[in-house]
């Protein structure tokens, strides 16, 4: 069984091809990239490392955000695009699950955070004991909030991901010796892992395949602006 | 002697995805439309009064694998009858470029096809190729939601931009007048048809800029519109919106088909077409037909689904392009101001 994981949900790239529960090939990327111009072209890339066709693939991996609006969406359009046509399963992940899974020999519970600018974040807190089922939920949070959530859960919290130092002044400062920063070398996006958590979940076939849509976990602009107008009239 | 290399038929999908509708299409040999799917999203957009980006991106993602499958199934076809897969690569809005040219580099890629990135007014300008023959050389007034442009014409590939908008395009102006007039969006369509029940009209101004000019303004007139509005409410006097509407259409058929009139005078063209939007437009195709019967020369204009966005027309483009020997990498990415460049040289 060969799996294909595309992660492109921020800034860096990330693809994966796993066969039988071996990463054939593994590639990460952390520069400012065009998503739009390079991911075809990663995964073409990665295939022919290891002569592999893309009718050859198996099943897709894809994270399905939250992140860049239009990063996720290039993920998303490429693996819906090539298991619909290709006639193969797809999973999404949760962008941030992907990076937590980073932490697996970790016993705890595990933030990802994503800067989403204006000191928000898109984040969720993972239980690694227990198959990083959310303790905190993925979402759109201002910083203040998710500190605020997870100071209330009253126990260690490992943070994981490259845009956390953006943000660590403000956890140390309420989280205080509770708050342990993971090391850098797992904090970038692993496609394999994305693969690793797709293996145990329910896969998509037919229309759910078309139906598929990333995870923005945030209304668009327009739409809340719209929705408060509602409101007030 | 007596060896005949038949030509095989070519069979080319094409996605377009630059603005609020998804479309795929398959066209046989450029010029046959074998299906033609488009999803729109204008009831979406009409709550905001305008196409919101990133919802058309949105959208864009929930329906573009079903709109290839559905032009396939349409025109019974297997990915591998298809020779080549065309895309619009722009211009149009980034983010909903980049829907269709990913899964179009995604659908190539998956069974090995050749990828070409088309021009989305090319596009436009070759969707009358799918209902006659286009004749060099030939003039082609696009007129859009973007675009206002006189284009030239001397072969397939060949593109002589001769004239454009200095500022708003002709469709801009619809909808900015549209809006004057509290018409729901889109407000093109509708401001036609008033114009077309009115008896009367507002004397507006015509802008024609320096005498041998064929570019076009239009913001003058759409500010001419707005103090008359503005002038009347303050007179308390009645406001006939039928009348606004006939007086500033009337400006913009004149001013455009003159021009084109003009052009092709200039140019000694074989034939004349309209592209684009507002080519669907009744007060402007009337005018156009009219002026180009008058003076002999072949004016094509094509029905209205194929003057609004759709995939036929880039399938019909990137048809000649293929056979142009034009093709694109798997990098291929979306280029929002996109120039009109001929494939030829
Ligand atoms: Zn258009």
């Amino acid at each position: 069984m060969i799996w294909l994981g595309i992660d492109t949900a921020n800034t860096p790239l990330a693809v994966a091809l796993v066969k039988d529960g071996q990463v054939l090939a593994n590639e990460v990327t952390n520069i400012k990239l065009n998503h739009s111009g390079g991911a075809m072209l990663a995964i073409e890339r990665l295939l022919t490392r290891v002569k592999l066709t893309a009718q050859q693939i198996d099943a897709i991996a894809v994270s399905e955000g939250p992140g860049s609006y239009t990063g996720i969406r290039i993920g998303v359009t490429l693996a819906k695009t090539l298991a619909w046509t290709l006639k193969k399963p797809l999973v999404g992940v949760s962008s941030l699950k992907m990076l937590a899974a980073n932490a697996a020999m970790y016993n705890g519970i595990v933030c990802t955070l994503i800067d989403a600018r204006r000191q928000n974040v898109y984040a969720g807190a993972f239980d690694a004991a227990a198959n990083f089922e959310n303790v905190v939920e993925d979402h759109h949070y201002s910083i203040a909030d998710l500190i605020e959530k997870l100071d209330a859960l009253n126990v260690p919290v490992l943070f994981v991901g490259h845009d956390v130092d953006n943000f660590w002044e403000a956890i140390v400062e309420t989280l205080g010796d509770r708050a342990i920063r993971a090391p850098y070398t797992i904090d970038l996006p692993d496609a394999a892992q994305l693969i690793y958590l797709a293996e145990k979940m329910p896969q998509l076939t037919g229309d759910a395949v078309h139906n598929f849509v990333p995870q923005y976990r945030r209304l668009a602009e327009a739409e809340a602006n719209w929705m408060k107008e509602q409101k007030n009239k | 002697m007596g060896e005949f290399i038949m030509e095989k038929d070519l069979y080319i999908l094409g996605i377009e995805s630059s603005c609020d509708e998804t479309a795929a299409s398959i066209v046989k040999n450029g010029t046959e439309i074998v299906s033609n799917v488009v999803a729109s999203q204008i009831e979406s957009h009409k709550r905001f009064g305008g196409v919101v980006p990133e919802i058309a991106s949105r959208h864009h993602v929930e329906n573009v694998t079903m709109v290839i499958e559905e032009a396939l199934k349409q025109a019974d076809m297997e990915p591998a009858n298809l020779d080549a897969v065309c895309v619009t690569e722009g211009p149009g809005l980034v983010g909903a470029l980049l829907i269709g040219i990913n899964a179009a580099k995604a659908f190539a890629f998956a069974h090995n096809l050749p990828l070409v990135g088309t021009h989305h007014i090319a596009g436009h300008i070759y969707a009358n190729n799918l209902m006659q023959p286009m004749e060099f050389p030939l003039l082609a007034l696009v007129v859009s939601g973007g675009h206002t442009e006189l284009v030239l014409m001397d072969e397939h590939g060949s593109f002589e931009l001769i004239g454009e908008t200095r500022d708003d395009a002709a469709g801009e102006a619809y909808d900015k007048v549209a809006r004057v007039l509290d018409i729901p969006y889109p407000g093109g369509p509708r401001i036609d048809k008033m114009a077309h029940e009115s008896d009367e009209a507002i004397e507006f101004p015509r802008v024609w800029l320096e005498k041998d000019s064929y570019d076009f303004s239009f913001s003058g007139l759409k500010s001419a519109v707005i103090n008359y509005q503005h002038n009347a409410k303050q007179r308390g006097g009645d406001i006939n919106p039928y009348h606004i509407a006939k007086g500033f259409q009337d400006s913009v058929v004149e001013v455009l088909s003159t021009k084109t009139l003009r052009a092709a005078r200039e140019f000694g063209v074989k034939q004349v077409i309209a592209a684009g939007g507002v080519s669907a437009n009744k007060g402007l195709r009337a005018e156009l037909e009219k002026i180009f019967a008058e003076e002999g020369i072949p004016f094509f204009v094509p029905p209205l689904k194929l003057c609004t966005d759709n995939a036929a027309m880039i399938a019909a483009a990137g048809t000649e392009m293929f056979k142009a020997g034009k093709r694109s990498g798997w990098d291929l990415n979306g280029r929002p101001g996109m120039e009109l460049l001929s494939w030829n040289d």
